[in-house]
């Protein structure tokens, strides 16, 4: 499997889901594709369909609603398939932290691999993160 | 004899050279289309790993979809474009004919795209339905121009449907080209081919942004990676088939080689510098297009080529 890792890490294709952002994370998540960043050098590409994809951004806090499409969108996934959070809410709940409508704990709904920090991460911080998990699928 | 064609098909012109040559210019697809919004673009091994990583993807089937349909369309697509690249490849490369005319070679592209429908129908999803539903008005649109364009090098070779008698009446008397209706049904071919392989002016079945991929939509996996190779082994054939009809082939000794080389990568040139200023026009724009300017030029390509200009 070493060799598959190695070729999954320099193509890692990733489908982008809200569930129930502020939306600042998700305009930054854009940011990763303009000419400034440009992730398609590490062979990154945003796509449009969960069946394409190898990793799943998923920002903000998971309110009720949102929380049962997050999980089935998950199902959806061809497997390998891994999960990165971004932003602050879904690792601590920010302010909406005792909200009353909001999943307390989100690894219930999807395991989540990965947490970026920040409020929104800057994407620096976000491409930190992709090298992160290439070197584990590296080995 | 019999071992030799499987190695024509296999090997040199058909399978792995094709795959390998569609991989690689589709890196320099992404490289120059990344290049004209200053990106750095992809490295050089990009689609390779895409294709590999693919592969080892768990393949997903849809509960509603007919499966058997969904399973063969990319496949059977791989072999028609396989079959298209051993055709083609062995007359550019040896001189032989592989057995068919350009009648042949016609059917065998309308196949792919019947079969890009038949995967997009059979999955029920409501936007891969439209992709599908797209790729039929797209098929009626550019399929006229493109027979028409195909006439143009029989009726100057004096009337040949054989691949090999047209690249050898073209070695003795000239390519076509150098005519004005070869210059007129080239131009036109190019077209044709831009929309036969749904880039970008003509990428109203793939819409990435509108549709999301369309018809391949619900694949993932290894029929997914198929899908992928296919687009990227069109590449190949489409440029080597207008070099076999209209720029009189190759000869691949000395400076041979170099305008082997010029000639092929000039046209992907051109079709990525296409693909690369031109938004996606809507399916009635291009309907009009092909049916109400491109088709009349061609029959004026034609009516030249009868003229002997």
């Amino acid at each position: 499997m070493g060799w598959y890792n190695k070729r999954l890490a320099k193509s890692l294709w990733v489908f982008h889901i809200s569930g129930s952002p502020c939306n600042n994370c998700d305009i930054e998540i854009l940011d990763l594709i303009t000419p400034k960043y440009d992730v398609e050098r590490l062979g990154i590409k945003l796509v449009g369909s969960i069946r394409h994809a190898d990793v799943l951004l998923v920002t903000g806090v998971f309110n009720e609603k949102v929380a049962p499409k997050i999980k089935k969108i998950y199902e959806q996934a061809p497997k390998p398939i891994f999960v990165v959070a971004i932003g602050s809410c879904p690792s601590s709940g920010t302010v909406f932290k005792n909200s009353y409508n909001i999943v307390e704990n989100r690894e219930s709904v999807i395991p989540i691999d990965m947490y970026i920090p920040g409020c929104p991460p800057k994407p620096e911080a976000m491409i930190e993160g992709v090298a992160k998990l290439m070197e584990k699928l590296n080995g | 004899m019999k071992l030799e064609y499987l190695f024509f098909i296999f090997i040199f012109p058909g399978i792995l050279f094709t795959s390998i040559l569609g991989l690689i210019i589709g890196w320099v697809d992404r490289k120059v289309s990344a290049r004209f919004t200053f990106r750095v673009g992809p490295p050089f091994l990009q689609n390779f790993n895409d294709f590999f990583k693919l592969l080892g993807k768990e393949a997903t089937l849809i509960k509603n979809s007919i499966h058997s349909l969904f399973i063969a369309a990319p496949f059977v697509a791989f072999g028609t474009l396989s079959l298209l690249a051993t055709m083609i490849g062995v007359t550019l490369f040896y001189g032989i004919g592989f057995g068919g005319d350009i009648f042949v070679i016609m059917y065998l592209m309308m196949i792919y795209s019947v079969m890009i429908v038949l995967g997009g129908a059979s999955t029920g999803n409501i936007y891969s339905s439209i992709g599908a539903g797209r790729e039929v008005k797209l098929l009626i649109g550019d399929e006229l121009v493109f027979i028409l364009v195909c006439l143009v090098p029989i009726i100057k070779s004096g009337y040949q449907l054989n691949l090999e008698s047209i690249i050898n009446f073209q070695a003795s008397n000239g390519a076509f080209i150098g005519s004005a209706s070869g210059i007129l049904a080239f131009l036109l071919s190019i077209i044709c081919i831009q929309a036969k392989m749904t880039m970008q002016p003509f990428d109203i079945p793939e819409a990435e942004t509108e549709i999301v991929e369309g018809p391949l939509m619900e694949y993932s996996g290894p029929p997914l990676a198929f899908w992928k190779l296919n687009h990227f082994m069109m590449y190949v054939i489409f440029p080597f088939f207008l070099i076999l009809i209209f720029l009189g082939g190759f000869n691949l000794t000395g400076l041979g080689i170099l305008w082997f080389i010029l000639k092929y990568v000039g046209i992907v040139v051109v079709m990525i510098i296409i693909k690369n200023t031109n938004p996606r026009i809507r399916t009635d724009t291009a309907l009009n297009f092909f049916w109400k300017y491109a088709s009349p030029i061609g029959l004026l390509a034609i009516i030249l080529a009868i003229l002997g200009v």
